[in-house]
């Protein structure tokens, strides 16, 4: 089972390598949002030095792994619901179930591999823009990449959780486009898209900082800024991990209520 | 034991509709898509299961398949319960919905294949091996290399059926398989499906509302008509308990009176030089064209085959409107 998975994940990396247009707009898009936010924290970071603990440097770096993990982890659609979503309202999605394989453990896949062509083709590239145009700062050698990778690779897959229980929604309402957007709303907040976390005041900042949506930028921006030392990385990690268990059971008890049930659509 | 048994195998769906109520409210209503249906299908047969749009057709399909559960009856394929065992009959089971597609949409033809191949697990000798033949039967050699969404429909109807197929599965049900294709697309398919049936044995249901394609492959047809079975027999009883006509279409050399000296031919109507003649569904219209062109300067012609609606409209009295209206 696990060759058809990793067949599955190839193909998600190489399905998205095939739009190389789109690679470069998403790019283009990427570095313009990193320069203009860049501005505006510079502007912000001016009046408030070490806001929520970031030195400007700091606040730099998380406005361009922001930038470079926008599609990997999902802050604003995990770009596969839109698809599942559409494959349960027209009914293609009765071709995913009669085959001999999980439905979440395919999609799944198919986001990993999507999202490792999405952290090389559309990360790289802006996050070494912003490196050049701003020195922000860098994490502390090779094992300090290490552990934000591991981070993102958890970011990633609390992302994959939350959409993919978005899109099983779909089943019950057909018209997914609701929940999608209030999804899409929250996830642009309580990621920290728009400002860190950290900078959130009192009440509102402790609950964002626990709900799931902070394991998809937060966690992994203070992993490469080493804001956590010894066991508290490994706490950081457990906060995703424990997410990811969740969300993918919830996920795990919609599919197969919705597959008990099922509303196959159409002929 | 059958391959495939259903009794009394009904899915009922309840819908919501506006009600008159008011904008809010909305009204639960009952559809029987499928209202008791009971057959049984032996290994090795190929079965035509036919009937006009929402017959409930696709609904069978899908509760054979195991992705819809049973409101009520029972259904067995292989002697396994379809929706208990959905992941382990998949093993054994072959789909093509006409309508939809298994293939990678943004990736070459070949590799869904080496999809399929991980998916069933098959040995890699038996791979090539099926591979090879499908793609030499369905002619898709140079289609391998193709990302299927460039792919004509009649193409992708082929790449689907031959990714139902590498796994050896003991019965393939095919939904439409033929919609949307041109005529030599609909000829290679059918072609295909016959020699998969009479060479590998492997059990063929198929759904379709093109009377041709059974014709040309099904000695046994089934109709189903509003989620009840209304006729499980040979195509030829189908013709004579409907009392269902073809029409011949003649294109002749100038304008001429109605044709009305051709024995077994009634005629229809006419349009300047061209003009219908009916003849039962059950003769051979051989005889009837050679002796219209004897008697007639004939340029052109073609047959045109009963459709099902109209068969079934005349089995059971009345078209579908008027039955409608008389169930009110
Ligand atoms: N998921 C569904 N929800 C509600 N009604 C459905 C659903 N699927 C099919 N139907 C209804 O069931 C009937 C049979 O549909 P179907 O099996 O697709 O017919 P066919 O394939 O013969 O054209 C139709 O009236 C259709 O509207
Ligand atoms: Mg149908």
């Amino acid at each position: 089972m696990l060759r058809l998975y990793a067949t599955v994940a190839a193909g998600g990396f190489r399905r998205h390598a095939t739009y190389r247009v789109a690679t470069a707009a998403g790019v283009f898009t990427n570095t313009v949002f990193g320069f203009v936010l860049s501005y505006t924290y510079i502007a912000l970071w001016d009046e408030r030095p070490q806001l929520g603990g970031y030195s400007v440097d700091d606040a730099l770096a998380y406005v361009w792994i922001g930038q470079a993990l926008i599609t990997v982890c999902g802050m604003m659609g995990g770009g596969f619901e839109d698809e599942l979503i559409e494959r349960i309202r027209t009914g293609d999605i009765a071709v995913d179930l009669y085959r001999p394989a999980d439905l979440q453990a395919w999609w799944f896949s198919a986001h990993a591999g999507r999202s490792a062509y999405q952290l090389l083709g559309r990360g790289v590239v802006p996050m070494a823009v912003g490196a050049f145009a701003f020195h922000f700062t860098l994490p502390s050698g090779p094992g300090g990449w290490l552990a934000f990778l591991v981070a993102v690779a958890l970011g990633s897959t609390v992302g994959f959780a939350i959409w993919y229980l978005v899109a099983m929604s779909a089943f019950w309402l057909l018209d997914g486009q609701g929940v999608v957007q209030v999804a899409w709303l929250g996830g642009l907040f309580f990621s920290g898209m728009l400002l860190p976390l950290n900078v959130f005041p009192g009440a509102l900042g402790e609950v964002a900082r626990m709900l799931p949506w902070a394991s998809l930028l937060q966690v992994p921006a203070d992993v490469y800024l080493g804001k956590y030392v010894g066991w508290e990385l490994a706490g950081a990690y457990a906060f995703q991990g424990c997410w990811a268990l969740v969300l993918f059971g919830a996920g795990r008890a919609a599919q197969a209520a919705a597959t008990r049930k099922v509303v196959v659509q159409g002929g | 034991m059958p391959f495939i048994e259903l009794e009394s195998l009904e899915k009922v769906f309840t819908v919501r509709v506006r009600g008159n109520a008011g904008l809010f409210r909305r009204e639960k209503r009952e559809v029987r898509a499928v209202d008791g249906i009971s057959f049984a299908v032996e290994r090795g047969e190929m079965v035509g299961y036919i009937g006009p749009n929402g017959a409930g057709k696709s609904t069978t399909i899908k509760m054979l398949t195991g992705i819809l559960t049973p409101s009520g009856g029972r259904l067995r394929v292989a002697g396994i319960d379809p929706a208990r065992e959905r992941t382990r009959l998949a093993q054994r089971i072959g789909v093509v919905f006409g309508q939809r597609t298994t293939l990678w949409w943004d990736l070459p033809l070949k590799d869904s294949y080496r999809l399929m191949h991980r998916m069933y697990r098959i040995p890699d000798a038996r791979f090539r091996e099926n591979l090879d033949r499908c793609v030499e039967l369905l002619e898709l050699g140079e289609l391998l290399d193709v990302p299927v969404r460039q792919l004509s429909l009649g193409q992708r109807m082929r790449g689907d059926i031959a990714a139902a197929l590498l796994h050896d599965p003991e019965v393939l049900y095919l939904d439409e398989p033929t919609i949307g294709l041109d005529v030599v697309s609909k000829a290679r398919v059918r072609e295909f499906l016959r020699d998969l049936n009479t060479s590998r044995g492997t059990t063929v249901l198929l759904t379709t509302h093109d009377l041709t394609d059974i014709e040309q492959l099904c000695s046994r047809v089934m109709v189903i008509d509003r989620g009840r079975l209304m006729y499980d027999g040979e195509l030829s009883g189908l013709h004579a308990v409907g009392e269902s006509e073809r029409l011949l279409m003649v294109d002749l050399e100038r304008e001429l009176p109605p044709i009305t000296d051709v024995p077994g031919a009634r005629f229809v109507r006419s349009e300047g030089p061209r003009q219908w003649l009916a003849f039962p569904a059950t003769t051979s219209a051989a005889p009837l064209v050679a002796a219209v062109a004897a008697k007639y300067p004939l340029l052109d012609l073609s047959v045109r085959e009963p459709d099902i609606e109209a068969v079934i409209a005349k089995m059971y009295g009345g078209t579908r409107e008027e039955r409608r209206e008389s169930l009110r």
